[in-house]
């Protein structure tokens, strides 16, 4: 392994794993103040007992997630010194506000952890409050960093060496709005599909039990809602990529010829040596309106690039692939349940009375999260061999320190330590499952 | 005052505030290994109510020191990433360990043998970054990391590899160490546990006071220009007597059990310590190549952070305070929130 390698699957490494905890610490907050919120106003406890329950998970994952992102923040300048000491003064803006988000992040995520019996009931939910936004407001302002390193704005290059430097400019570059929609709106599906499908499999051993079909209802809502107004966000991803990476949107739709009228494929192998993606299913016209909203315009192909400009493709189409099947399948599910839903208000049934959509739901638990994952595959991977499109290549910025394999396995072996033992926490929690009893309403009024 | 020493300004203030407040809770994980005698299992518990609600916010202090660095002066972060890869790696694996064993254990069965489990991991890191933390400032202030065009030449080994930076990581120790005890005096209303915190203070305060003398006494050759920095000039002299005189008022209120009081000389005596170095080492960023005003971003870029710095200030201060005033003005009732 070189040492570039190895410094690149550090990072992707690091990122891979932080990634799910950050986007469970966006998400989260939201749905334990919709349940703390709707306690407040029904006086149920049961919707106590759920904000307390998903708080503690909360607080797991949060100091992962807080650790691991101090990591990467370290990492940026131990594995890229090169990049950073280029780019620092143009995107550093962006990483300084999520600076502060996260400040604001904790300290109302301690008060809302640890301050239930010492603040009044509407200034902790307020602190819940808090804790979403800037939960939210860090993740943006993170995209937007990695946004500009896709469409790199706000500086003019003489000598090598940036100058005109406008940050703002920079943080307004024209991948930010769009990725930091896409990735604000997975955080919000991805956890809601995974808590509504634990949910969903703790009802199905017990049918009857109030506080899931509670947690399901609300889990069920956020991520149903964000799945369904996804696409939308991928189609504005998709008109950018098209736009300012020709040569990404080429890599992960498999498009080695320039044409018009371009297909869009699903599925399929893409062979780069014999220049042809293989067995896929292609909807004529299809990618041409997708791109640029005519089928009669031109897609650029990979053969318009020379060798050494172009990503990866096969990995980057199908990770690409894997993450618009998972979305379209969340999609699909979220209108189901949405449907279900308002059929059993007209009919004064009970909307999850079928075994059917639970087990669904169980299986459709982990999509969102591999969505996750492949989607970060296909910006990053996409936007090779750049670091910053066209400007720096990952190689010129990698540091000199040798031997970077060693810190790769280490951290690798870190990770999968606390991923073992976070699951095993996590586990404990949920087999704690609350009855709705005396017993438990009491334990959570006390508590409070 | 010039734009780049105000923003250096702003990240020595984090820097001091990250070890008052994040300091303390490493401190406080010291302590937790040390716990002994018939209150051990006391002892622990009321480190471990006391860092709780607070030590993820004060552990951002860091984190806005670190993305200051690289917005404002991004050869000198990249400079300092690349020298010091290895200890601030291992630094990382600290605090990663100490965040996470520090919550896992909080949440894991309430039975000993696992409690004690994760909190062997907790104490440790607690012990371990810390020191890590200090080499990296001690190596920055040593003169032995040597930059030319912007490329390291020093190697990954020579500059914290020596005697000068380690005997700053275990100063650093102590300092922690020392607040933590100081501050814990304040959390009980439990005689008992005070005069153990009480007896932890006074003596962590003997070994700051010998470590100070050894890193003085190293600095002669380990960091020659900052120890000259510090030796000769009126303003230093000034500030060493102030430490002095914070140092031994500390003991003074410790002996006199009087820990308000003791808790201010504490803190004003880390303050000034670190001050002290800042001062000495100004204008340089990395001794001796980097300079604040060489490395320093252009000006559109720090006036940017200046704004931002000051509303994130006007925002966080009254939030933390917040925070500070919940869970710090009453000293702990056993309850906890979060179980």
């Amino acid at each position: 392994m070189t040492d570039l390698l190895a410094a690149r699957s550090q990072m992707a490494m690091s990122l891979a794993f932080h990634i799910i905890f950050a986007a469970i610490g966006i998400a989260m907050p939201l749905l334990m103040i919709i349940a703390e919120w709707k306690w407040l106003r029904t006086k149920d406890d049961i919707y106590l007992t759920l904000a307390k329950r998903w708080a503690k998970g909360t607080a797991i994952l949060f100091a992962v997630g807080a650790v691991s992102g101090t990591v990467l923040s370290f990492e940026l300048g131990l594995l890229w010194p090169t990049f950073m000491g280029y780019a620092g003064a143009i995107i550093g803006m962006p990483f300084s506000l999520e600076g502060f988000a996260f400040f604001t992040e904790a300290i109302f995520l301690g008060i809302y952890l640890y301050g239930w019996a010492r603040v009044p009931p509407r200034a902790h939910l307020f602190a819940g409050a808090m804790v979403a936004v800037s939960g939210a407001l860090s993740g943006i302002f993170v995209v937007i960093a990695n946004a500009w390193m896709n469409a790199p704005r706000g500086f003019r290059i003489v000598d090598g060496k940036p100058v005109d430097i406008d940050p703002i400019a920079a943080m307004m570059n024209p991948a930010a709005f769009s990725q930091t929609l896409h990735m604000t709106l997975a955080a919000y599906a991805a956890t809601g599909f995974v808590v509504a499908g634990i949910h969903a499999f703790m009802l199905l051993r017990d049918r009857q039990n109030r506080f899931h079909k509670a947690a399901l209802a609300i889990a069920l809502a956020v991520g149903g809602i964000a799945s369904i107004l996804q696409p939308l966000s991928g189609d504005l991803i998709a008109k950018r990529v098209a736009r300012t990476q020709p040569v990404k949107l080429a890599a992960l739709e498999g498009q080695f010829e320039t044409q018009n009228r371009a297909p869009l494929r699903i599925g399929g192998i893409p062979d780069e040596e014999a220049g042809v993606t293989r067995y896929a299913i292609e909807i004529p016209y299809l990618l041409s309106i997708l791109a640029h909203g005519s089928p009669k315009s031109f897609v650029l192909g990979l053969n318009e690039f020379p060798p050494d400009q172009r990503p990866p493709v096969a990995i980057v189409h199908i990770a690409f692939q894997i993450m618009v099947a998972c979305g379209v399948a969340m999609m699909l599910i979220a209108l189901w349940g949405a449907l279900r839903f308002l059929w059993s208000i007209a009919r004064n049934k009970a909307w999850l009375g079928s075994n059917w959509f639970l087990r669904v739901l169980v299986l459709a638990a982990p999509l969102g999260f591999i969505a996750i994952e492949t989607g970060w595959v296909v910006t990053e991977v996409g936007r090779q061999p750049w670091i910053i499109f066209g400007v720096m290549r990952t190689s010129e910025a990698v540091t000199p320190m040798p031997g970077l394999i060693v810190p790769f396995i280490t951290f690798t072996l870190l990770y999968i330590l606390l991923a073992i033992a976070t699951v095993w926490l996590l586990l404990r929690q949920v087999a704690a499952s609350p009855q709705g009893t005396e017993a438990d309403r009491k334990e959570a009024r006390l508590a409070a | 005052m010039p734009l780049e020493t105000i923003i250096a300004g702003v990240m020595i203030a984090s820097l001091v505030l990250y070890a008052l407040l994040g300091g303390a809770d490493y401190g406080g994980g010291v302590w937790d290994l040390f716990a002994f005698g018939r209150r051990a299992r006391e002892q622990r518990a009321l480190i471990a109510e006391a860092i709780s609600p607070v030590w993820e916010a004060n552990h951002v202090w860091l984190i806005l020191v670190v993305v200051m660095l690289f917005t404002a002066f991004p050869p000198a972060f990249a400079a300092i990433a690349t020298a010091l890869h290895i200890p601030i790696t291992l630094l990382l694996i600290g605090i990663v360990l100490r965040g996470t064993a520090f919550t896992f254990r909080t949440y894991d069965v309430q039975r000993d043998d696992v409690q004690r489990r994760w909190g062997l991991v907790f104490s440790i890191a607690s012990i371990i970054t810390p020191v890590l933390l200090g080499i990296v400032l001690g190596a920055i202030a040593s003169g032995t990391i040597r930059v030319e065009d912007g490329m390291v030449t020093s190697g990954f080994f020579g500059s914290w590899l020596a005697p000068f930076p380690f005997a700053v990581g275990f100063f650093a120790l102590a300092l922690f160490a020392f607040l933590a005890a100081v501050y814990l005096t304040l959390e009980t209303h439990n005689r008992e546990l005070q005069e153990d915190f009480r007896l932890r203070a006074i003596l962590s305060g003997v070994v700051v006071g010998i470590l100070a003398l050894t890193v003085f006494v190293l600095a002669e050759k380990g960091a020659p220009t900052v120890r000259a920095g510090i030796s000769r000039t009126s303003w230093a002299l000034a500030l060493h007597f102030l430490t002095a005189v914070s140092a031994t008022s500390a003991f003074y209120a410790l002996w006199a059990r009087k820990y308000r009081l003791a808790r201010v000389c504490a803190a004003a005596q880390v303050t000034l310590i670190l001050l002290g170095w800042a001062f000495a080492q100004y204008p340089h960023l990395v001794e001796p190549d980097i300079r604040i005003f060489s490395a320093s971003a252009p000006r559109s870029t720090l006036q940017l952070l200046l704004g931002a710095v000051i509303a994130g200030a006007i925002l966080l201060f009254p939030s933390y305070y917040y925070l500070f005033r919940i869970f710090k003005t009453q000293p702990q009732k056993s309850t906890k929130g979060a179980r």
